[in-house]
């Protein structure tokens, strides 16, 4: 093949991408579809039965506070889950030998699959976020911080997915970390209610919790209100980011789960 | 030019397994090569090695001009690979397949999908191009597998076990299109459990055993070491009693049929005037076993005597 180095590595980047996205379009009713039916529940049971008897939070209705985290909660969990289980499946059938023959490199190969994560994750808050739109209109107040912050919490996500399945030795292994710490940590990372309604000592512990920044940062793009200054859920987000990005390239290159 | 070269190849498993134990080999530009060895000999041990799937433990591998450690993309640029297992994504249609593998390569859909129709057609695939590859018969799926490989136009195609499982019709028109390939300038490295296949097909071959090459040289210089043959007689007439071949080695299998073991200096009209002589017509005769066969297991058994 008589093209330069660059131009392989876009096509081949490109490819990993667009079947990647092909993958979960192809099988929307697993993957589209039950995040759209779950936020609906969420909206209805949370945001309107209960939340019309709660009243307001953080100077909201209990329906526009909680729309920011359930967005979130959904890119959130499914970028994780598109890379962890598209990448075991790889693993599993074997057909992750396709890529590791070919020339590309495993820095592409890590962007690829984190790139069909991300696109997942974006598509489903894309859909949430229109599902929204028939329980509250909002109009979003900060359009940068919001972007970016879902954008930067997809890829953030999908990292972890990728790293779960590197290490994943079955399809039980890649739904331990979503059930026992991802739901959790999301669910106490202030989608459904605002910290300072906590006593100080769990506040404290709260501010541990990686979720509560994006969510909140995401909040703050939508609302405006926020209950952590905007700087430090960058600064958690963009150091998480590279940081586990160091480590699925040390995962990849050492041939961790993946390579005899 | 050398396909490949290896040198002091070793790969120890962390279970302490040691399946490589300093091997060497060269694969010259256009061979055909026949890579074989009993079951866990280190066969794909060392087609892993080459390709990237396993990490070795010590040595040096190179396609054509690239080392497999200093320039790893162009090393596996050079290289198509037939694996074993079926490893595809069997929810992907076929051209899917062909076009996915080909972007990996660096070709565009542009590029790749002629491509990847020009192999369909050639691999008996073509009606089946929009079918999801898990619906495909077996030998439609090692077909598969062969145009994966060759869809970017390797220079160095290795094939591990491609006609296993596969029926006798299909297995030899793979092999007219693999002698074919081979005839345009690939390379080709063949591992197989059928040695007729390797005797029709190589003409360099190289045998390992328990981690190490016992064997390397070119088909004929082997077949010539064979200095046995056995052939079995069906013959027109049941044996007389009387009948005296004592001076061949003869066994009789039933009243029909005789196993006769020759020198590789008799000549076989000795033998068929010798049994002219006695009245015994013979219908029609056959090697008992495949010749590599006979040496391959020669060699094997040596090595695991000496070991």
């Amino acid at each position: 093949m008589n093209v330069n180095k660059h131009q392989r590595h876009w096509v081949a980047f490109n490819t990993l991408v667009i079947r990647e996205v092909r993958r979960f379009l192809r099988i929307w009713p697993q993957t589209l579809l039950p995040p759209a039916i779950t936020m609906t529940l969420y909206f209805i049971i949370f945001g309107n039965l209960i939340g019309s008897r709660i009243g307001e939070m953080g100077g909201f209705s209990y329906m526009e506070y909680i729309v920011p985290g359930i967005i979130m909660m959904a890119v959130i969990n499914n970028a994780y889950a598109n890379v962890a289980s598209s990448f075991y499946s790889a693993k599993f059938q074997s057909h992750i030998e396709e890529l590791l023959v070919a020339p590309v490199p495993n820095y592409l190969i890590l962007a690829g699959y984190v790139a069909g994560g991300t696109a997942r994750g974006l598509c489903v808050g894309l859909i949430v976020t229109i599902v929204s739109l028939f329980f509250t209109q909002q109009p979003i107040q900060h359009l940068f911080i919001t972007f970016s912050m879902v954008f930067l919490s997809a890829i953030l996500f999908a990292l972890g997915g990728f790293i779960n399945a590197i290490y994943a030795r079955s399809f039980d292994e890649i739904a331990i970390i979503p059930t026992f710490i991802l739901t959790p940590l999301t669910y106490l990372g202030g989608v459904f209610y605002s910290i300072s309604l906590l006593p100080e000592f769990w506040q404290n512990v709260s501010l541990l919790n990686p979720i509560l920044y994006m969510v909140n940062a995401f909040r703050f793009g939508m609302l405006g209100a926020s209950d952590v200054p905007i700087y430090a859920a960058f600064a958690v987000i963009l150091i998480s980011i590279v940081g586990l990005t160091t480590f699925a390239l040390y995962l990849l290159n050492k041939g961790t789960g993946i390579r005899n | 030019m050398k396909a490949l070269t290896i040198s002091n190849l070793s790969k120890t498993y962390s279970n302490g397994l040691q399946a490589l134990n300093n091997i060497d080999l060269d694969v010259e530009q256009g061979d055909f090569f026949a890579l074989l060895g009993p079951n866990g000999a280190g066969k794909s041990t060392t087609i892993g090695i080459i390709t990237s799937l396993v990490t070795k433990t010590e040595g040096k591998v190179q396609i054509f001009d690239s080392d497999i450690d200093s320039d790893p993309e162009q090393a596996k640029s050079y290289i198509g690979l037939v694996p074993q297992e079926f490893n595809f994504n069997g929810f992907e249609q076929v051209k899917h397949i062909l076009v996915t593998q080909a972007g990996y390569y660096g070709m565009t859909v542009a590029q790749a999908e002629p491509r990847a129709d020009e192999l369909l057609h050639q691999l008996g695939l073509w009606q089946k191009r929009h079918t999801a590859a898990r619906a495909l018969s077996g030998g439609m799926k090692r077909r598969l597998m062969i145009a994966r490989a060759l869809v970017h136009k390797p220079k160095l195609l290795i094939l591990d076990e491609p006609t296993a499982g596969v029926d006798i019709e299909l297995r030899r028109s793979m092999w007219a299109f693999l002698q074919q390939i081979n005839a345009e300038g690939t390379t080709i490295i063949l591992t197989t459990h059928y040695l007729e296949e390797a005797e029709n097909l190589c003409r360099k071959i190289a045998i390992i055993d328990q981690g190490k090459i016992i064997e390397n040289t070119d088909m004929k210089t082997l077949l010539n070491r064979l200095d046995k043959e056995t052939f079995i007689l069906d013959l027109k007439y049941p044996l007389p009693s009387d009948v005296d071949l004592n001076n061949l080695s003869v066994e009789l299998i039933d009243d029909t049929t005789l196993e006769v073991e020759l020198d590789r200096e008799e000549s076989l009209n000795t033998l068929f005037t010798l049994l002219t002589e006695q009245g015994i017509e013979v219908c029609s005769m056959k090697n008992k076993a495949n010749r590599l066969e006979e040496l391959f297991l020669s060699l094997v058994e040596k090595t695991e005597l000496s070991a």
